[in-house]
């Protein structure tokens, strides 16, 4: 007979956590986030050889230097949430909309449309809910193509919604040759540059004061809708299981198109906020990756919409920083896309350490 | 359409669709394993950079090139760098069970700047001004497989390219062979469908998760080799190209569903249908662009047409997106 072979315990094994402290699970992200900047650190000494910590300097200069620059920077931090707001709903769901770039680009359109057709028809103040309504419909209608064929027919949602992207961004292609300004320059141009209609009014003398009120007021809304209404629970049960759900009554076709409606009507929103909003023209940059970004922002604070504010501001920082440090040390700006992922990369694997524990091989147990 | 037309048309279509085929030949090996890997556009990044930077730097310390060093230096940079970044996209999603979407997204973001990073400021550093280009290894990669001049529309339609179109051939019919009829392959789509039974009839699922998707990161990566080599020929450009041929890639997955030997007609399909806007009279520049939708609208019906059909066979990889965890079964 021959001897029962002896399994050696591996030197590293991992086991599920029944629950972690926040402030233990915080911590973690924070330790990752250092680490993230270190390698980033050790990425520019090695292409620039300039001190790193000048180089956060200059970006910290970049999105903070001065009055106009904090508040561009907490502009595009201000759409990058609200898109994220908007993917909150359909993520908790466990619905994949990677559509959010198309869905904003749509209400981008409506809203220069209706700015270039009735600008000189309505007041700004109609007109301005004439766009918000008409954008919140474009995205929506965007957004529920999708999410039918995914409740009737179980048609994949993350391969449907990314293909209307590029639908979404051949439309606006179009539309912009259509409506180009001057004739030959391929741009719309600033849409009623001297009447300023359908132009976001300044408030508290901010010209960006309206856009930081209306996302916040999503944010909270959004907030609140997911943790205490019905509705949110619903999503909240569809999106851990979908048995559960069906078992416990509840309607999942139902509440898969009433989710992604609201979910592409907010995106759609922000397509009017960067349009009227912001840079009152439209382009295929009006999106410019951000309905991408904003699946990570919503992903990585898992759905809890108020840290979505701190993590759209430091991936717009991030940028706004490399955008100065390229120009002020002569290199290129996508080294704000090199270390933007450099850090999400730290971040996501650090998920892992909060759920799982790591034990070592130790003599003790091996023994048990 | 005169018949010059209709060759030039074909042919830019084969050179447009080698560049997704690779894409999507990649990303088939993945999906097979049962990882969706979003990452696909910075993969063909990474690859794309590494092929051009390898042989940039060998051109720009060589007064004489070898044209032989460079085809091998730039096709193991390309291979090896993409094969890189599907290591990272493993390590991410397998060991640390990060989810899928995002990392794939992630690596989108980093692969891109990476790619525009270095390619935007290579020459510059390396002491040079103006565009990077890297003649000799272009015209390696351009060379026609055959002398083609006496051979009329048979030659100028077959055999005008560079050798990496008929590669990208030879891999997708391997590819069928080989998750179709050996042993490792059929192991390979048992984990993509299955992690757990297959992981039950004693397959490691880690491993071959792992191998299929820093391969078919490693095929995909050729895509980007072909795209800066050949296609642009030997140059670089800022322009995001990459990123949508990356999305086209994704796409044709899903319109050869998730057969490599369909990938090859439907990738020439899609060149068809991208440049078709060129050969049409009478399209204004705004329609040109309602043409330039086809290839997504295309993928869109198939994609519903598939989940209407339920056809078993068309389906895809049943735990597509899905982490497994054995222990949390």
């Amino acid at each position: 007979m021959s001897a029962v072979k002896q399994h050696k315990e591996p030197l590293l094994r991992i086991a599920k956590r029944d629950g972690i402290a926040r402030s233990k699970a915080y911590a973690i992200r924070i330790v990752a986030v250092l680490l993230s900047l270190v390698v980033s650190g050790i990425f520019i000494f090695t292409v620039t050889k300039l001190n790193p910590l000048q180089v956060y300097e200059a970006m910290f200069d970049g999105a903070f230097g001065s009055n106009r620059r904090s508040w561009v920077t907490i502009r595009d931090a201000m759409m990058l949430l609200c898109i994220g707001v908007g993917l909150a709903p359909a993520f908790k769901m466990r619905f994949w909309n990677v559509g959010a770039e198309g869905q904003v680009l749509l209400g981008g359109i409506v809203t220069a449309g209706i700015m270039l057709t009735f600008g000189s028809a309505l007041p700004t103040p109609a007109l301005l809910v004439v766009m918000a309504a008409a954008s919140l419909l474009a995205g929506c209608v965007w957004g529920v193509i999708p999410a039918i064929f995914k409740a009737v027919w179980n048609t994949n949602e993350t391969l449907f919604t990314l293909m209307m992207n590029y639908v979404a961004i051949q439309l606006t292609s179009y539309c912009v040759a259509l409506w180009e300004n001057p004739f030959g320059s391929n741009t719309v141009g600033v849409i009623n540059q001297q009447t300023k209609a359908g132009w976001f009014p300044a408030v508290f003398a901010q010209a960006y004061g309206l856009n930081v009120i209306l996302v916040l007021a999503l944010t909270v809304g959004m907030f609140l809708y997911l943790k205490y209404s019905k509705q949110g629970y619903e999503i909240t049960v569809v999106g851990d299981s979908v048995n559960t759900a069906r078992y416990a009554g509840i309607n999942v076709k139902k509440v898969t198109i009433r989710t992604m409606a609201i979910s592409g009507a907010i995106c759609g929103l922000a397509g009017f906020i960067a349009v009227a909003g912001a840079s009152r023209t439209i382009s295929t940059s009006t999106a410019g990756g951000r309905g991408f970004t904003a699946i990570i922002v919503a992903w990585l604070a898992q759905f809890n919409t108020f840290v979505m504010i701190l993590i759209s501001l430091l991936l717009v920082f991030l940028q706004k920083g490399s955008i100065q440090i390229a120009s002020q040390f002569n290199l290129n700006d996508y080294a704000s896309s090199v270390i933007t992922g450099i850090i999400l990369f730290f971040i996501l694997g650090s998920e892992f350490f909060i759920n799982y524990r790591v034990i070592m091989r130790s003599g003790k147990e091996a023994s048990k | 359409m005169t018949s010059t037309q209709l060759i030039q048309l074909i042919q830019s279509a084969i050179v447009f669709g080698t560049v997704i085929l690779y894409g999507a030949l990649g990303e088939i090996l993945t999906e097979k394993s049962g990882n969706l890997n979003l990452g696909v556009p910075g993969i063909m990044y990474l690859g794309g950079i590494a092929g051009l930077a390898a042989s940039f730097f060998y051109e720009f310390n060589n007064p004489a090139p070898s044209p032989v060093v460079c085809l091998v230096l730039s096709f193991v940079a390309a291979f090896l760098a993409a094969a890189l970044g599907g290591l990272l996209y493993s390590f991410l999603t397998i060991t640390l069970r990060a989810n899928q979407n995002v990392t794939g997204l992630t690596l989108t973001i980093f692969g891109s700047g990476v790619a525009n990073f270095f390619g935007g400021s290579l020459n510059t550093m390396a002491g040079g001004v103006g565009q990077i280009s890297v003649a000799t290894s272009s015209a390696i990669y351009r060379a026609n497989i055959a002398n083609v001049s006496h051979l009329g529309v048979f030659g100028s339609l077959f055999l005008s390219y560079g050798f990496m179109v008929y590669l990208a051939i030879a891999l997708a019919i391997a590819m069928r062979w080989f998750l179709g009829r050996t042993r490792k392959g059929l192991n390979l789509r048992a984990v993509g469908e299955n992690p757990a039974t297959a992981d039950a009839a004693g397959i490691n699922v880690t491993r071959n998760k792992y191998l299929a998707t820093c391969i078919g990161a490693g095929i995909s990566g050729l895509g980007g080799l072909y795209y800066t080599m050949d296609y642009i020929k030997g140059t670089w450009a800022n322009d995001g190209t990459i990123e949508a041929l990356g999305w086209l890639a994704v796409a044709l997955v899903i319109f050869a569903v998730w057969r490599s030997v369909n990938a090859i007609w439907g990738s020439y399909l899609f060149g068809l249908l991208f440049w078709m806007y060129l050969y049409i009279p009478g399209l204004t520049r705004s329609s040109q662009e309602l043409f330039k939708m086809l290839p997504y609208l295309v993928t869109i019906a198939v994609l519903i047409f598939i989940s209407l059909r339920k056809k078993q066979e068309n389906q895809p990889p049943a735990s597509l997106g899905l982490a497994y965890f054995r222990e949390e079964r």
